[in-house]
Formats: structure tokens, sequence, C-alpha cells
């Protein structure tokens, strides 16, 4: 009954595979594909964490600000351009974002 | 030790339930609340393992920023969102099948994954004692010393994304008429008012 590393790992992994799962059930929606790029980024934060603390090491923990940090600016960015195009074409659809076709 | 270990299942499955209704719910309100719920049960794993600057880091910062942010833009545009769920089941095989390779393969690798021997006796900063020093203390005289540089270089990630936030959703309307103080003050009375002097019984 004794939590141990494997069961974080097994915890983020899971949180993983549903950020994956997110952005493919909801491919047309860009608000929720990155809500679920957060979930993935929590499941990595989970890791990071949990090896730290198993390994007795601390700069997991201040990786562990620095993914944050970006995430933050990351969905920042994100729904600014989201909001941006959403102003220019009124509406949020990923497959109407063609119009810069490589 | 047995109520670590509930609490830990508790959280975990929270945690779990909350992920999965994000990516499912109808409304995208609720999706950025269950957001915010996982949010606060992956901080309460995080409080169970002793990394407790880590979980309030998490509290301010995920569920007092980044998912308000998510709620504002969601509630501020005005989004047909169940024009956006049609075709919703047409990816859940393909996204169904993605998802259990990777869930595979991180079983694979986390079964047959053995820590190296040698990685307790190569760490790059040994944890100090709890019962010395606690946990915020010690990452704090970490960042500020040995993470120096990178600490900076985050304050300039965040830097660089609120200019860009700012300067990509700022935008002049044309024809709008705003109040310019400057000119306002600067207004003399000759500008504006004419004394004319107005015969008696006759008009200007």
């Amino acid at each position: 009954m004794v939590i141990g590393l494997a069961h974080y790992l097994t915890l983020a992994a899971i949180l993983f595979t549903l950020g994956i799962f997110g952005i493919f059930l909801n491919r047309r929606n860009v608000i929720v594909i990155l809500m679920s790029i957060e979930l993935m980024l929590l499941a990595v934060n989970v890791n990071m964490v949990a090896f730290s603390v198993w390994l007795g090491d601390l700069s997991g923990q201040v990786f562990t600000l620095f993914i944050l940090t970006v995430a933050a600016a990351e969905s920042a960015i994100g729904l600014a351009i989201m909001v941006v195009y959403f102003r220019n074409r009124g509406s949020i659809a990923v497959e109407d974002i063609n119009s810069m076709k490589g | 030790m047995i109520i670590q270990a509930l609490a830990f299942y508790l959280f975990a499955a929270v945690t779990v339930l909350s992920g999965a209704m994000v990516i499912t719910a109808r409304n995208p309100v609720h999706s950025v609340l269950f957001l915010v719920l996982a949010f606060f049960s992956a901080a309460g794993l995080f409080l169970l393992i002793g990394a407790e600057f880590v979980a309030m880091i998490l509290v301010i910062v995920y569920v007092g920023a980044v998912a308000v942010l998510f709620l504002f833009v969601v509630m501020m545009l005005d989004i047909d969102f169940a024009e956006l769920r049609t075709g919703l089941l047409r990816y859940a095989p393909i996204g169904a099948l993605v998802g259990i390779v990777l869930l595979i393969e991180l079983v694979v690798a986390l079964v047959s994954w053995k820590g190296a021997s040698e990685a307790t006796a190569n760490l790059a900063v040994p944890t100090p004692p709890a019962s010395t020093t606690q946990n915020a203390v010690a990452i704090g005289e970490l960042i500020y010393t040995h993470y120096a540089y990178l600490f900076q270089a985050a304050g300039l990630v965040l830097l660089v994304a609120m200019i860009g936030a700012i300067a990509l959703t700022l935008r002049q309307r044309p024809g709008v008429r705003r109040q310019k103080i400057a000119n306002q003050n600067a207004v003399q009375p000759a500008d504006v008012a004419e004394v004319r002097k107005v015969a008696s019984r006759g008009g200007i």
C-alpha cells in the first residue's frame, strides 16, 4: 500500500495520454486544444516532481518552475493569437486556418 | 501510511476524472472549471510528496492566472461551440488508437525501466533534510544562486510573452472619437469664445 514512484509515473502517463486524446477529440476547437496542452504539461510536471523527490535532488522542482513559466507564456500568446484570429475571421475552427498555405 | 495512500488515490482519481472531463465536456466553461479542479488535485498530490512550494505555485499561477485567462477568453468571444463540436466522433477512433499506443509505450518503458544505481550519487543539488530547511527556503536559496541566469531567462520569457500578447491584441479602431486631455487643457478662451458687440434691438 506504500505509494511509490511508479504510482506517480503511472498517473502522469494517464494524464499525458488524456492530453493527446483531447487534441484528437477536439481538433476543431483551439481553446480545448490549448487546455489539452496544459494537461500534458501538468503530467510532465508531475513526472519532474516525483523524480525530484524520489532521487532527493531539488533541481527537478526548480525545473518544474521553469516549465510552469513557459506554459503560462505559451497559453498567454496562444490565447492572444486566438483572439486576434477570431476578430479577423469570426471563427476559431482549426480547419479554417489554411489561408496561409505554406 | 494508509491515510497517505488513501489521499493519493483520492487526488489521483479526481485529477484523472477531471482531466477526462476537460476534453469531453460539452461547454468550454465547464472544461475550464474542470481544468481548475485538475490543477487543484495535482497541487494536493505535490503536497503529499513534500513539494509544497511547487504546489502553491501551481495553485497561484495555473488556477489564479492561466485558468482565469482561459475563462476570460471563453466567455468574451462569441464562439459557436455547438458548431465546433460537429464531427467530434469522426476523429475519436484515431485519437483513441494513438492514445492507447502511447499509453502502452509509456507503460512498457515504465515497467522495463530501472534507475541507474549511480544516479543517487550524481545529484546536481541534493535536497537538504526537511527537518532543517523548509522546501520553499531550499528552492529560494537555489534559484537565486545556482540557477540565477535561468531564473532571469524565465523572467525574460514572461516579459516577451506579455509584450507579445499586448502587441497582438492592441488595436486602434478608426472613427472612434477619444478624449484628448492635452488638447482640452491647451484650449485658450480666444479659440472657442468670441465676444461681440450686439447693437440694441438688433440681432447678430
